[in-house]
């Protein structure tokens, strides 16, 4: 219990004196986590008390009340049987099950990460390609797409729709909320929402190789107007998202290492953008993926010129059907 | 030259000289390739010297005949579970030392760090498979081979032969591992492999087949032991040795045997499934083309679960066990723990869901899944106040074992909390695939399993050996276990909460490195414990003849397998005991009906010893290796071999032999006299030299 109490001190201390990226579902940006933290607190706190208190307590107390050195306590060498004790010791646990398996049914459904989170705004959706070893976020209705950051207005759900172009792999924002895996020719979903803005770690939790420990991300929350003007500024200042360039991007290399190579390198602080990016290159990738091709079609592809006018498509509302 | 560099041609298959581990550092000697190729191959190094010394030792002192016929074509359930135990502890030092490899490379992981990524991955994949396969089962299949025969009364298990046939795979399957470390690599996908990542397509290297190999011969071995345990209990049982009077310990062997028939074929299929994938081009797993990587999480998991209480279940019964013995009391609610160990065998098979609650299916399915998951928690809560009221109202004597299984409980508790924690979907989203997962399983697998099986190695090693082991280096290795692991893994839980991912060999954020540091110096607590442990086992050597404690019974045993000689004669039992009640040699005693002079003797047949467990070993090697390398002739070479010597052990016929009424007679007496001759203990005295083995009678509610 001390133990417990000291390690429940460590985290809080070590949250508490966080740098500017936020790490944890302690620290919680979003509702999601936020539910999330309060369901690991009851279950954590339900346990302590019922199951480790007890257990904490009597264990040590009996080991040394009964101890061979001390004479004057009971000793029943043959007592081995109570039908109450027994009750109790089936009893006890079948409770404690009883009420945790309520906290199960009830927060798996409500905190299902493919139910859309309610709210008054439509969510923004954003399609998610794993690579090895990278994330690569595209705005299909903004028709721009980023590698190293997810931007999300502040307030607005994001609907993430989720594939691997490799291996197995799980996308994870802790601060925000749940994690699930890519896999390839699949889709996978994940609802997400920021509270407040700033900067969440985003990473990928299933090892895929030599670059693993480098697939991280930030999830960048901001204000609407913010993420406006940051819509803009990717669609002005990306590079075209084309067939030559999606390969460099399938290679197996890290963030840095594609940075590197890209011809025009319009890196922004460790970021890539893209501009001119078709709503057909996610369902096309999984295609591609489910299939076994190496190339895609030319026509999932837009042509160069959309990316010149990025402030056409750039959204507050999405006007089109969502999902 | 170059010819030999790249590849070996049909004979040596993909062997050539770039699979030795300096290769690469000798190549392009860059600082990072020259520090991990001195590591790797001082790895190798030490495998190759060690096999060498042990050569030396053998010959130099002229062993190997005793070797041979005592040892390895030995069909004794006991010699086979002691030498499983040896591949466990040779085993356990590997993984350790890869462990604290980790440890260290994380400590130093901000930003780096002196290990390559593909370095760290072979270590936490052998470590994971090494400690599951070569570890963990092979030490307490050795520990149930030893004890469980005689807590039933028996001579031996059913199919002595089998059983050395299944050592032999276990011991071809670790040698596979180890001679990986020498020639190529181990695979880095993890010790559960998933696809794709492990087919052909991402891991065209022989490392994958490494692991899926190695896996199958263990997989075989135990899918043949548990068959062996299973048939043994039902089978072999003394008169009177009723199902509800086994001892607790013998009631985990069953359930886990059980487990192991069932739980160890989807396994055996699905790396069988991915070895087509990568061998033949088959698409069960990969991307494209209709496989499906689901499938094989499916089916691993489906054996993964039931694995760690095929694990666990030995354990639970070695603490059953010791707990009664240490605190002079019978096993608190028999009945109840029982049908708490039969349940959790059952429900052991309904949760493997909880192993990818992240993999997108809805959230019936997810909390039905945890709420089965949780739902073992009830049986394993009825074990631990049980045990608890075990020793409630006796007389708990701090003994090794003792000190052991105190802190096994607590440990086990908080391990369990964290289980339940990762049994709440909503919670498992948040740390799956982090190092808080890996906090829970080691919380679980050292406290449970580890724990467990050093319990088991200090309670019964006086009984094999016939002398004690130190008591005072006990306790300091059981001291530096506890806490090494509290240092160890403790900071991995707030770790994990912090968002670090497993498997990850450097991070960027410095807010990890205090806590990082902390788990090394625990780490390299719990390898002092490791060597504490050594050094008791040579100075208990060294101390032997004044620990003698050739009566048999050191503790005061309740069971059986304490009412014969230290170390017992090969037959077990000069006469099969004829049992009245739970707890047999316990109501000996008190009925002074232990320790007595039959009045006639009879032959007694045993098997006799059988070279197939060696040749099957070779041959299982032979045949991985080859497989691995793809050098098809050694493999048809040794697929044939195999197939013939089971045909010719077909014809074989004289499989036994006679120990002479006499003989037994002569033995018995000898054992009789010194039991006669033997000044009784009290239990205040037990870890002194005056205990020879005899334990002082306690009559109704006096501690002797
Ligand atoms: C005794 C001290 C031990 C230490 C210090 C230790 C340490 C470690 C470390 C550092 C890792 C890698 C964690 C990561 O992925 O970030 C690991 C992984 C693992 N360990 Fe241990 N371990 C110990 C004992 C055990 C035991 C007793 C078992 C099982 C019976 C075990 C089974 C595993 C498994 C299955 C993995 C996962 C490997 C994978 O990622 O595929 N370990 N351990
Ligand atoms: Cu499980």
């Amino acid at each position: 219990m001390v133990r417990l109490a000291a390690v429940c001190g460590v985290i809080l201390l070590l949250v508490a004196c966080a740098g500017d990226t936020h790490l944890t579902f302690l620290d919680p940006q979003g509702p999601i986590a936020h539910q999330q933290r309060w369901h690991f607190y009851w279950v954590l706190a339900v346990m302590a008390v019922l199951v480790a208190g007890p257990i904490f307590v009597l264990l040590p107390y009996w080991a040394w009340r009964y101890r061979y050195g001390n004479k004057s306590s009971t000793y029943k060498p043959n007592w081995d049987f109570s039908r109450l004790l027994e009750i109790m010791a089936w009893g006890g646990p079948i409770i404690i099950v009883a009420i945790l398996g309520f906290f199960v049914w009830h927060d798996s459904h409500k905190l299902d990460p493919y139910k859309p989170i309610v709210s008054k705004q439509a969510p923004l959706r954003v399609e998610v390609i794993g690579y090895d070893w990278k994330w690569l976020f595209i705005y299909p209705d903004q028709g721009i797409a980023s590698i190293g950051t997810l931007a999300m207005p502040v307030g607005r759900p994001v609907s993430l729709h989720i594939t691997s172009a490799t291996v197995m792999q799980s996308l994870f924002i802790p601060a925000l909320g749940s994690q699930i895996y890519a896999m390839g020719g699949m889709v996978s979903q994940l609802n997400l929402e920021a509270s407040k803005p700033g900067k969440s770690l985003g990473e990928n939790t299933m090892y895929n190789g030599n670059g693993f420990h480098q697939q991280k991300f930030t999830a960048l929350a901001m204000s609407p107007a913010d993420f406006k003007a940051w819509v803009i500024k990717v669609g002005a200042t990306g590079i075209v998202l084309d067939a030559q360039t999606l390969k460099l991007i399938a290679r197996r290399s890290t963030r840095s290492d594609l940075i590197a190579a890209l011809p025009k390198a319009t890196s922004m602080r460790g970021n890539v953008y893209f501009t001119g990016v078709g709503k057909t290159l996610f369902p096309a990738v999984v295609k591609a993926t489910m299939d076994g091709t190496k190339t895609l079609p030319n026509t999932v592809f837009a042509s160069a010129s959309a990316a010149t006018t990025p402030a056409k498509r750039n959204s507050g509302a999405v006007t089109e059907p969502s999902q | 030259m170059s010819i030999v560099a790249d590849s070996g041609g049909p004979f040596l298959g993909r062997l050539s000289l770039h699979s030795l581990p300096f290769w690469d550092m000798l190549q392009h000697p860059t600082m990072s390739n020259i520090i991990n190729g001195i590591i790797a191959t001082g790895a190798a190094s030490l495998v190759v010297i060690g096999a060498l010394v042990v050569i030396a030792l053998l010959t130099k002192y002229k062993l190997w005949r005793p070797l041979w016929s005592d040892w390895v074509t030995s069909t004794d359930h006991k010699k086979i579970g002691i030498m499983y135990i040896v591949i466990a502890l040779v085993m356990l030092t590997r993984a350790l030392i890869e462990a604290v490899l980790m440890r260290a490379q994380q400590a130093v992981g901000l930003h780096g760090g002196f290990l390559s990524p593909d370095h760290f991955a072979q270590l936490f994949s052998t470590h994971g498979t090494i400690m599951i396969f070569f570890m963990a089962m092979p030490f307490l299949t050795g520990v149930i081979n030893y004890v469980m025969p005689m807590q039933i009364g028996a001579r031996d298990v059913s199919f002595p032969v089998l059983n050395s046939i299944s050592l032999g795979l276990t011991a071809a399957g670790a040698a596979l591992v180890m001679v990986s470390l020498v020639i190529g690599k181990f695979s880095t996908g993890g010790w559960f492999g998933y696809p794709p990542y492990t087919e052909a397509t991402f891991s065209p290297g022989v490392g994958p087949d490494y692991w899926i190999w190695a896996l199958s011969l263990a997989g075989l071995a135990s899918t043949l032991t548990g068959i062996n345990f299973a048939v043994t209990i039902y089978k072999e049982r003394a008169p009177g040795m009723k199902l509800m009077r086994m001892p607790l310990f013998t009631w985990t062997a069953l359930c886990t045997a059980i487990l192991m028939i069932f739980a160890m074929p989807p396994l055996t299929v699905a790396t069988s499934q991915l070895a087509l994938d990568r061998y033949l081009g088959f698409h069960y797993f990969t991307n494209a083309l209709g496989g499906n990587m689901m499938n094989f999480a499916n089916l691993f998991w489906l054996f993964g679960h039931p694995e760690v209480y095929i694990l666990i279940l030995p354990a639970f019964g070695v603490y059953s066990e010791v707990i009664a013995t240490f605190s002079g009391k019978a096993l608190f609610g028999y009945r109840s723990l029982v049908m708490a160990t039969m349940a959790i065998a059952i429900l052991s098979f309904t949760v493997w869901l909880h192993h990818f609650f992240t993999m997108g299916q809805n959230a019936n399915i997810n909390a039905v899944f945890g709420i089965a998951s949780m739902l073992i928690g009830i049986p394993t809560g009825v074990k631990i106040y049980d045990w608890m009221l075990t020793m409630f109202r006796g007389r708990v004597r701090f003994t090794t074992p003792m000190v052991y299984s105190i802190g096994f409980i607590l440990l086990f508790v908080l391990g369990g909390m964290s289980g339940i924690l990762l049994a709440n979907p909503t919670i498992d989203y948040q740390v799956h695939n982090t190092v808080f997962l890996v906090a829970h399983f080691h919380n679980v697998a050292v406290p449970g399993v580890l724990f467990g099986m050093l319990t088991a190695y200090h309670f019964w090693f006086p009984k094999a050996f016939g002398f004690r082991l130190n008591e005072r280096w006990g306790i300091i290795s059981a001291l530096c276990w506890i806490f090494g692991f509290m240092g160890a893994f403790f900071p991995l839980y707030a770790l994990g909460i912090m968002g670090l991912p497993r498997r990850t060999v450097a991070y960027a954020q410095a807010r990890y490195v205090p806590l990082e540091w902390v788990a090394f110096l625990g780490a390299l607590l719990l390898l002092a414990a490791l060597l504490a442990l050594l050094w008791q086992l040579w100075i208990s050597i060294r101390d032997r003849d004044a620990n003698r404690v050739f009566v048999g019974d050191p503790w005061d045993g309740r069971s059986l397998e304490w009412s014969n000689s230290a170390p017992p004669p090969e037959y077990n039992f000069a006469v099969i005991p004829s049992v009245q009640g739970r707890d047999a040699f316990t109501m000996a005693k008190e009925n002074h009906s232990a320790y007595e002079r039959p009045d006639t003797y009879k032959d007694i047949e045993l098997p006799k010893n059988s070279a197939m467990g060696l040749v099957i070993a070779a041959l299982g090697f032979a045949l991985a290796f080859g497989l691995v390398w793809h050098i098809w002739w050694l493999v048809i070479a040794a697929l044939l071999a195999v197939i013939a010597s089971m045909i010719v052990r077909g014809f074989a016929r004289d499989t036994t032999r006679l120990v002479s009424a006499q003989e037994v007679r002569r033995e018995h007496h000898r054992w009789i006299d010194a039991v006669a001759a033997a000044t009784a203990v009290s239990r205040a005295n037990e870890c002194k030299t005056v205990n020879v083995g005899l334990a002082q009678h306690q009559a109704n509610g006096v501690v002797p």
